[in-house]
This record gives structure tokens, sequence and C-alpha cells, in this order.
């Protein structure tokens, strides 16, 4: 796949996405609605709030994330090599520079952020700087501009905040319905807020809407990390450094502390390691291909 | 449909496809042009620390002065290179000086302890770095431009207008990045 066609598949996906969202925050509020005999105002109100959303994390995405990990500017003074790097790969790149945030945590990590390579973050953590050398930096570095170029940035963030609003969404339906909305049920002359039919279909949908939120944040993910690997290498020359410096994040034994479900997929490596107890199921929601996979195709480069 | 108008038709969408090859010959060219100015912004970065990192070292390693005489008139011969292939060969035999200028620093600790020194070390690899990374976008443009002029259609055209490949800006080998194996 050439890269042109990488930047526009992003995009279209990244309406696509827009269209799912609004789609189902309307209808589960049309159907939260209907419980309590409202349905078209709920559903305007759904409508409403997912448009709004939309906008907003299309334009604002990169800041709230860098809210929710907590990041701060790196600063040239602070952080020679780092923004050394990235200036230098950003040449190869033909790139802007993108802004530079790093987040205090020991786990070393990285992502990149925002809508496109005008308005692009590029974040490590402090554990990643202390970890790597210049070389090993640079190989991530490469990865995540490659990101940048391909436009992935995009799709990831704003799967990353819907897939949060979503999820805060649900959680706050939830906890209103526990509080009020069950006791429409005597009042309901038709009954049909009694029909156990339809409380196992909201139950569906409760457990449902996170679901389909988990999977879309998989189908972004996988391919894309190799793609990048690839890119990367051709922007340094030299795919050992990323290689070795995966190598390096895999081996850190401890998850992040600042990274969220909804902001896993961004990261380089996945910020979560496996727990001993790990079960099927949540190895089937793994967002990240196997680390050892990608250092194999990186070292026979 | 009338013959004419078939014509007319042809005749617009050869305009169109002209007008658009001649466009992104025109847009590459631009973006080789920028390329290179990068290139020579980072090769006078370089040359600009050269004096203070001369100055700093013969503050502790006076007797070395061939060694010095060799990066000063690798600089002057940078500074002073005009064509892409002078300012390629400038470069390396400046790459060349400073990596004996280095290794002289080895041998005198205080030297190397100097935070001046080391301020300038870091900074000069960073240029090289930087001269690297500038170089490699230039000649990927160039790959690129050199293409289309060469391949079919566009070579009739390009010939047409008088467009010209461009030259690689080339590195040695041992310029490229130093590759370490470890084993652990």
């Amino acid at each position: 796949m050439s890269i042109y066609s990488q930047i526009s598949s992003n995009k279209t996906r990244t309406y696509i996405i827009f269209a799912i969202f609004i789609f189902l925050v309307s209808g589960f509020f049309y159907l939260v609605g209907l419980y309590s005999d409202s349905g078209p105002s709920y559903f305007v109100i759904g409508l409403l709030f997912s448009f709004f959303s939309t906008i907003g994390s299309y334009f604002l995405s990169d800041k709230i994330i860098l809210f929710t990990v907590g990041a701060v500017e790196a600063k040239k003074e602070d952080y020679f090599d780092y923004y050394t790097v990235a200036e230098n790969v950003s040449m190869a790149a033909g790139l802007p520079i993108p802004k530079l945030f790093v987040i205090n945590d020991h786990a070393p990590n990285a992502f990149a952020t925002g809508r496109d390579p005008k308005h692009a973050v590029v974040c490590v953590t402090t554990g990643l700087l202390e970890r790597l050398d210049r070389t090993e930096l640079e190989g991530v570095i490469a990865h995540e501009i490659s990101h940048i170029k391909n436009y992935d940035i995009l799709l990831a963030s704003i799967v990353s905040v819907l897939v949060g609003t979503l999820a805060l969404v649900s959680d706050w339906i939830m906890r209103s319905m526990w509080w009020g909305g069950f006791r429409g049920k005597d009042d309901d002359k038709d009954g049909r807020g009694g029909n156990p039919l339809f409380l196992i279909f909201m139950i569906f949908v409760f457990i449902l809407t996170p679901l389909i939120a988990t999977l879309i944040q998989l189908a972004i993910s996988r391919k894309r990390e190799f793609l990048a690997d690839a890119d990367g290498a051709l922007l340094t020359r030299y795919p050992e450094g990323l290689a070795r410096a995966l190598e390096k994040i895999s081996q850190y034994p401890h998850s992040m502390s600042s990274a969220t479900t909804s902001t896993a997929h961004l990261f380089i490596s996945n910020p979560f390691k496996k727990t001993k107890n790990q079960n099927w199921l949540l190895s089937l929601f793994s967002t990240h291909p196997p680390t050892q996979e990608r250092i194999n195709v990186l070292r026979s480069m | 449909m009338s013959i004419p108008i078939i014509l007319i038709g042809v005749a617009v969408l050869l305009a169109l496809y002209l007008i658009g090859t001649y466009n992104g010959l025109i847009v590459l060219k631009t973006r080789i042009q920028e390329a290179l100015s990068g290139i020579d912004v980072q090769l006078k970065r370089r040359a600009d620390l050269i004096p203070n990192l001369v100055e700093t070292v013969k503050g502790y390693a006076k007797h070395e002065r061939s060694v010095f005489e060799n990066v000063t008139k690798a600089r002057s011969s940078l500074m002073s290179a005009t064509s892409l292939q002078e300012k390629a060969e400038a470069n390396n035999q400046l790459t060349t000086a400073l990596k004996s200028l280095f290794a002289v620093a080895e041998s005198y600790p205080d030297l190397k302890a100097s935070t001046n020194f080391q301020d300038l070390h870091r900074q000069l690899e960073d240029t090289e770095d930087k001269v690297a990374y500038s170089r490699q976008f230039y000649n990927s443009n160039v790959l690129e431009f050199n293409t289309k002029v060469q391949v079919f259609p566009t070579n009739i055209i390009a010939n047409m207008l008088g467009f010209k490949q461009f030259e690689f800006f080339t590195a040695t080998e041992e310029e490229r990045k130093k590759v370490e194996v470890k084993f652990e």
C-alpha cells in the first residue's frame, strides 16, 4: 500500500467512525428515552451531544489525550537528545517538527497524536529517555513520525477520545437508570417498561457498547504498527535501532501508571503488562501485535 | 456527436495532462531546491562550530598542531565549496579531520571532562546527524524527480520543457551511522 492510499484510508475510516459514533450514541439515547416515554427528545439530545463530541474530538483530541496522560511540554534545554532527534527525523521525513511532550513515568513508552502533520504531537515517557541511547531513540521517534505522516494519529486519537466518551456516557446512563429510571415501571400503563425482553435488550446494549468500542480500537492498531516500523526504518536507515528499543521497552516488567484503556492503542508498545492469571478473553482484546514478531521483522530488513 | 467536438475534447484533456505534469515537476523541483538549501544550512552550522571546538582543544593540547591545521583546512574548503560535488568532498574531508581531533582528545582527561568540550562534541554530533538527514531528504526527492523525468511519457514533456536530472549528494561509507554490534 502506498503512503497516499494509507492516508486516504485513514481519513475515510475517521469519517466512518464519526458516523458510527453518532449513530450509536443517538440510538442509545433514543432507547433510553423510550424507556421513560420521551424517545424523540432524548434522540435530539443524543444527536446534539454526539455531533459536538465528534467536532470536539477532531480539533481537541491531542489536548484531551495529553491532559489524560498527564504530559508536559519538553524544552530543548532539558531534553537535548529528544529534541534534536525529533528535529533530525522530521527533516528526513520532510515534515514540520511536531510539538514534543514528556510523561513522568518510569515505564518506557511513546506515542504520537494530533490531527495532521501541522498539528502533531510526539510524547515519550521519562523512562524511555533514561533507558534508550540516541540511535534507539531515533528508531522510536521515526516510528512515531511515520504515524504522523500516514495520518494514523488522526484516526487513533479520535477513536481514543470517542471511546472514552462512549464509556463515560454508558456509565452515566447506567447510574441515572439505577437511581431514578426503574421507578417509572410502576406508573407505566401499557406495561412496556416491565417487559423482560426489553430489559434484556437494555443490558445487551450496556455490554455491547463498550465491546463495539473496543473492537474498533483493535481494528485500527495492529497492522499499522508494522507499517510504521517499516516506514520508520526507511527514515533512519537503521532498523536495528528500533529493534533494540522495542526489546528494552518490552523487557520492562511494570505497567504504565498514566495509561488508560482508551489510550492504550496509541502507544508504541502495550502499556499494560501481562499478568500471570490473564485469561484468553483478555488476550483477544490485545491492542498490539506481539513485540517479538515486530523485532523479528525489523531484524530481517 | 460530431468529430470537431471529439477533437476539442481530446485537446482539452491533453492540455490538462500537460499542465498537471508540468506543475508536478515544478513542485518537485522546488522541493529539491529547498532540500538543497536545507543541507547548506546544516553544513554552515557545522562549519560555525569548528573554530570554537579548535580553540577549546587548543587550550589543553597545544602541540598537536598538525591536527588543528587539518581541521581548519577542511573547514575553509567546505566554506568555499560551491558545487555539490565539492561540498560533499569537503564535508567528508572535515569528517576525517574531526575524527583525528577527537582521537587526540581521548588522551587528555582534563579536556574530556570539560563541560564546554562535551557540549561542543554533542552539538557537533547532532549537526553531523542533521547533515546526514537533510542529505537523505534531498536524495529521496532527487530520486523521485529523476525517475519521473526518465519514465514514459513524462520524459517527452520533460525533454521538451528542458527539465534536467539532479545530482545526488553522496556520502562516503564510513560517514554513515556507526553500526555497533553488541552481544548481551
